[in-house]
């Protein structure tokens, strides 16, 4: 007990640079330490955005109610804003006691409008007046709460709305009520939990590494205290005090850095989505595993560390050197791995279960941890075998040889990161096709459509739109449904009439020939739509709302119908406003394909502006080739964004190591210096050191991925395929944490190059 | 050692008679063999005789102790010629190096100056015994040795003087 | 006849904060002469031993090299000439743990652009003039330290350097096996007609030089006697 409480003030001593040392280790392992409480989080919060999302569901499924006192129509009112979705909803109370949104205290009148805080600062910024004609000039009179919103940065609102009417919208009596919300399917279960492990066990290899800093000051330490007399086991009770102090200043500053974090969550927005602070709720058993969990790892990871060295009274003496590493043991986890997984790769239904889904994590940690277990033993293979070349790889090669467990232990953590990034990406691009639809649209013939329903000034909606500034052209069809004569085109459409200029028209037929007053049937693909056989030349419709009787013209032409840029391609009547008065007919539809610059977004958003004041049921969009399902998306994203964390993590981890080493090596380095040594010499020596173990690691990295990827994908009976570009970009971003370190390590590098360092020690 | 020269040095801060000479010189640099009064006049009249020193005053009385000595300009020459003058490097001359630093403070010379002498003259000698040592066979290498280590602790000693010279400096003047 | 002198520190001045390591010391260093830098500890050997190298930049004074004030180079061709022109040897820790002590040895001539087969050759005959020769596959951690000074003795001339710069380079021996390095030290020197700069206080060991220079509180109170004027 006392041999502890000795390691624990060890911790502490040696001056300013053992104050250091552990500052550093409280910092990695609470860094690490944030991070699993943060994961431990993330089921509390998405619950908690699920649970407010469907306290505020307002589609009223079944019967419609009758109106009452207590009851409220609401129409979707969603807009886009710079790519954000906007959640806009009309509201009419029907009475006093009509339903108040969740967070609303107060439901907004004609004129008014109740805002998200997000949606309230963008109509206070400069920005706010691209967005503000689409409220109409309401009058904000409220904001919503946030027990209304599933983050702090949704933008939403509650419109008042005096006109609006019962169809188009839902008569509702309470908010909420709805399903639940769908459930992740087995095939997103099984990403979730790998992202999970993929992202998690480079962060353990992460607080390994941190409960390590400071190594061999503290090897030499103990040898000291061997000279005046502790014994083998008194030094290891030593070292084991020193570790916890460590884990537990770390589980401290962990504690804090989460409680400071959460508070920061609210602060950013990631692809849409954002958090409360009061969502980030880690859950108490999983709290308490950490709290445990971690001295003891941190005694166990500090106590097979000094296995490998011999503490002894004159010095430390490392047996790792003289010893080969044996191969057979590091094969172990990954076999283990693969068997647990075999048995899933033919049924992935299964893996919904609970005990597959242990079993499936349990497969891929093992393989994964296969990464981990193999790469010092392949470090120190290959690079045996190195160590011809210039004196800067020399040095490098010679520094590995001598001591290559360091490095490749913390190059592990980079290894496991992209080895589970790989594997994940590859069953997401497989899956990919199952989520992913081609939308058919051309975006290199128009920039965004916007499509108008059922106003009454068609032809002048259209010159509206085409004026918005900012559009430099682009073109405009109107249309109606039609029927035959004596039937009503609303309540029976028998097929549709486009009315537009010859260039308009063209996006939807190969006219041929054509001129102002000609009528076309342009004929589709049979099975798309309805048919237009019966509509010969000479034939009386009835046109749109009024039905207006007209006379399909005798010299009317029948072309092929072409795929308009959205992708559509069906059989209608095409006539040139010569043919046929637009006016006559009563409201018509609008549909517009319009040109702009890409890369000005202020035109989209004014385009929506013109498009709501035209009429509540507008589209706009722009036209892209591919369109992903949004929860997948959302998957995807998440998974970047943890690989970049975790190479950050890591990155700063061999940051640490770097410059411990360099700070260790000072008086050779200037030394080496003094001697007349180039600096970029040395500098080029420490970017091989640093590199050649990570492509070493990358190399396996991408082997493992590969193999993951693989299971994966036969797990839910996807052909295997590989992407190059996923690979490239995993390894990548890899590459660039290790420039970045190498980056950051030059300057201390320049530093310690000063002869100054001579006089050390 | 010469006693003369050390007189000298001690006339230099001021007449004294001859006892309290032989007082000053026990004290300072022989405690375990007082000067035999027979040698304090011996020496005193050499000096007298060479003109180094004259007498002061003589006081009423009989015998030489009643007269008092002081240094003449001749004496401080041969004092300062004495100090600067290195000493053979030879076998336990600590004593007269010792008392040469002495000296050096009880009359505001430079003490590091005679020891830097010193040593300049000491390791000449060394550089020689080394030079023999690289041509000789084993016997004279054992022989220079012997020489070279003996005459590395007098520089030694003279090092660890340099380096105390200050504190030496304030006893002394004490 | 004057010898113009191969290195000359005039006037130098150098503190590290409140400390005054070196005040107005100046010192000249003939080709081929070994030369002994003594006094106490921190009287600023060292310093004056760096000054001298180029390897720090004194506050004030010139150190000339052939003629050339090296303060005035580049940082570039102050390393150039401290690989070319110049050897040393220190205390200790001066090789590369990790490399072999031949590949120590050919270290400088490879940063000299040397081929590796060939600095490794000329490496081999350094380490077996010093008589080291077998430890030239260990690495120095696995030499005793006489054996690594004299591989760091090897390793400062196998360059043929014009100045040899050494700080108490047998510090860490015992007396048998400090005085064999400096036999072999000044008399490879010797042959080669390199200078020699010695930071020693050992009297025994500065007894290898032609002459001595003495350093005391950051001066130079060296008997210039040396036959710079003679
Ligand atoms: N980089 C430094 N920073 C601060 N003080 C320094 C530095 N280098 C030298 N000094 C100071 O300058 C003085 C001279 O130091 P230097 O190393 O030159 O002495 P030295 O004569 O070589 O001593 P030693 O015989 O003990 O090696 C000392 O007081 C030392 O404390
Ligand atoms: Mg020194």
């Amino acid at each position: 007990m006392s041999d502890l409480l000795l390691g624990a003030r060890m911790a502490f001593s040696g001056g300013r640079d053992g104050w250091a040392r552990a500052l550093l280790t409280a910092f990695g392992v609470g860094i690490g330490v944030a991070l699993l409480l943060l994961a431990a989080a993330v089921p509390a919060m998405l619950q908690g955005r699920q649970a407010r999302g469907d306290a505020r569901f307002d589609f009223r499924l079944g019967e419609q109610l009758p109106a009452a006192a207590n009851t409220l129509l609401v129409a979707p009112f969603d807009t886009e804003f710079r790519d954000r979705p906007v959640r806009g909803r009309l509201v009419r109370p029907e009475g006093p006691q009509a339903p108040l949104p969740p967070g609303v205290s107060a439901l907004p009148r004609d004129g008014e409008v109740v805002v998200s805080p997000a949606l309230k600062e963008l109509l206070d910024s400069p920005e706010g007046s691209l967005f503000a004609p689409r409220l109409g000039g309401a009058e904000v009179v409220g904001t919503i709460g946030p027990q209304g919103l599933p983050g702090p940065h949704e933008l939403a609102f509650y419109l008042g709305s005096d006109t609006l009417g019962s169809d188009g919208s839902n008569r509702i009596d309470a908010f909420g009520g709805g399903p639940p919300s769908e459930e992740f399917g087995p095939t997103l279960i099984l990403l979730v939990v790998i992202i999970f492990v993929v992202l998690l066990l480079p962060i353990a290899v992460f607080l390994g590494a941190a409960v390590r800093f400071g190594g061999e000051p503290r090897e030499r330490r103990l040898a000291a205290l061997r000279l005046i007399g502790a014994d083998r086991r008194m030094t290891r009770r030593i070292a084991a005090g020193e570790a916890v102090v460590g884990a537990l200043l770390g589980i401290v500053v962990g504690g804090l850095l989460f409680a400071v974090g959460r508070q920061l969550v609210p602060l950013v927005t990631l692809w849409d989505i954002s958090v409360y602070a009061g969502d980030v709720r880690p859950s108490l058993p999983i709290v308490a595993l950490i709290v445990v969990a971690v001295p003891v790892v941190a005694v166990v990871v500090s106590l097979i560390a000094l296995r490998r060295v011999a503490i002894e009274p004159l010095g430390v003496t490392r047996r790792a050197s003289t010893t080969r590493r044996r191969l057979w043991w590091r094969l172990i986890p990954p076999a283990i791995g693969l068997v647990l997984l075999e048995p899933l790769v033919s049924d992935v239904r299964a893996v919904g279960e609970a005990l597959t889904r242990h079993q499936v994590a349990a497969g891929v940690v093992l393989l994964l941890i296969g990464a981990v277990t193999l790469l010092p033993w392949l470090v120190d293979l290959l690079v045996r075998r190195l160590g011809r070349g210039p004196v800067a790889w020399q040095l490098a090669i010679r520094r590995l040889q001598l001591d290559s467990a360091t490095s490749a232990r913390l190059v592990s953590g980079v290894a496991v990161a992209v080895a589970g990034t790989i594997g994940l990406q590859m069953l997401f691009t497989g899956v990919q096709r199952q989520y992913t639809t081609e939308t058919g649209e051309d975006p290199t013939r128009a920039t965004s459509y916007v499509r108008l329903f059922d106003i009454p000034e068609g032809s002048a909606a259209m010159n509206q739109l085409l004026a918005v500034p900012g559009v430099t052209g682009g073109t405009g069809t109107l249309w109606a449904r039609i029927a035959r004569d004596g039937s009503s085109p609303e309540a029976a459409p028998a097929g549709y009439l486009r009315i537009g200029d010859c260039r308009a028209l063209a996006e939807y037929a190969e006219l041929g020939r054509c001129a102002d007053g000609d009528v076309f049937r342009s004929l589709g693909p049979p099975d798309d739509g309805p048919s237009i056989d019966a509509f010969v030349p000479g034939t009386r419709i009835a046109v749109g709302e009024r039905a207006a009787s007209w006379t399909l013209p005798a010299d009317t032409r029948t072309v092929p119908a072409r795929a308009n840029p959205i992708g559509w391609k069906r059989s209608e009547i095409l006539a040139t406003p010569g043919a046929i008065e637009a006016g006559r007919i009563g409201p018509l539809s609008v549909e517009t394909y319009l040109d702009f610059d890409r890369d000005d977004p202020d035109t989209l958003e004014r385009l929506r502006n013109t498009a709501v004041q035209l009429t509540r049921t507008s589209w706009v969009g722009r036209l892209s080739a591919t369109a992903q399902a949004d929860r997948f998306v959302t998957i995807q994203r998440g998974l970047y964004v943890g690989v970049v964390v975790t190479l950050l993590l890591i990155g700063v981890s061999m940051l640490v190591g770097l410059l411990e080493q360099l700070r260790e090596r000072r008086r050779l380095l200037a030394m080496l210096v003094a001697v007349g040594t180039r600096r970029a010499t040395l500098a080029w020596s420490v970017f091989w050191q640093t590199v050649v173990p990570v492509l070493i690691g990358l190399t396996v990295a991408v082997a493992f991925g590969l193999a993951l990827g693989s299971v994966l994908l036969r797990m839910v009976n996807m052909p295997i395929s590989v992407s190059w570009p996923v690979i490239g970009m995993s390894t990548g971003l890899a590459a660039a944490a290790v420039l970045l370190v190498t980056g950051l390590g030059l300057p201390a590098l320049w530093r310690l190059m000063n002869p100054v360092g001579l006089r050390a020690e | 050692m010469s006693i003369g020269q050390t007189f000298l040095g001690l006339l230099e801060a001021g007449p004294r008679h001859g006892y309290d000479l032989k007082r000053a010189y026990d004290e300072r640099f022989s405690h375990t063999r007082p000067l035999h009064f027979g040698q304090v006049y011996a020496t005193l009249s050499r000096l007298l005789k060479n003109g180094l020193v004259e007498i002061d005053a003589v006081e009423p009385g009989e015998g030489p102790e009643r007269k008092r000595y002081a240094i003449t300009a001749a004496g401080v020459t041969d004092v300062q010629q004495w100090l600067s003058q290195p000493e053979r490097p030879d076998l336990y001359l600590q004593n007269t190096l010792y008392t040469k630093v002495v000296l050096a403070l009880l009359t505001g010379r430079a003490a590091a100056d005679l020891l830097d002498i010193q040593r300049a003259e000491h390791l000449r000698v060394m550089r020689e015994l080394t030079r023999r040592k690289a041509g000789g066979d084993l016997a004279d290498q054992l022989i220079c040795d012997h020489a070279l280590f003996h005459l590395e602790a007098d520089l030694r000693w003279l090092e660890l003087t340099a380096a105390r010279l200050d504190d030496l400096a304030g006893k002394v003047r004490a | 006849m004057t010898v113009e002198p191969l290195l000359v520190a005039d006037q130098l001045t150098k503190s590290f904060g409140p400390t005054t390591a070196l005040e107005r010391a100046s010192l000249q260093i003939l080709a081929g002469e070994v030369v002994a830098v003594m006094g106490p500890s921190g009287s600023g050997k060292s310093t004056l031993l760096h000054c001298l190298a180029g390897i720090v930049a004194p506050d004030s004074g010139q150190v000339r090299y052939q003629g050339r004030d090296i303060g005035a180079m580049s940082d570039t061709a102050r390393s150039a000439l401290r690989r070319g022109e110049f050897g040393f040897v220190f205390q200790f820790g001066q090789l590369v743990p990790e490399l072999t002590c031949l590949e120590n040895v050919a270290l400088p001539l490879r940063l000299n652009r040397l081929g590796r087969r060939a600095a490794e050759r000329r490496a081999a005959e350094w380490l077996e003039r010093l008589e080291v020769a077998e430890v030239s596959g260990k690495r120095p951690g696995e030499v005793s330290g006489g054996q690594g000074q004299r591989v760091a003795v090897a390793r400062a001339l196998v360059t043929a350097p014009k100045v040899i710069f050494a700080d108490e380079p047998t510090g860490a021996l015992d007396s048998l096996n400090g005085e064999r390095v400096m036999r072999l030290l000044t008399d490879a020197a010797r042959q080669t007609h390199a200078a020699v700069v010695l930071v020693t206080h050992e009297a025994r060991v500065a007894a290898y030089s032609d002459r001595e220079v003495v350093v005391r509180d950051g001066r130079t109170t060296g008997m210039e006697r040396s036959g710079v004027a003679a």
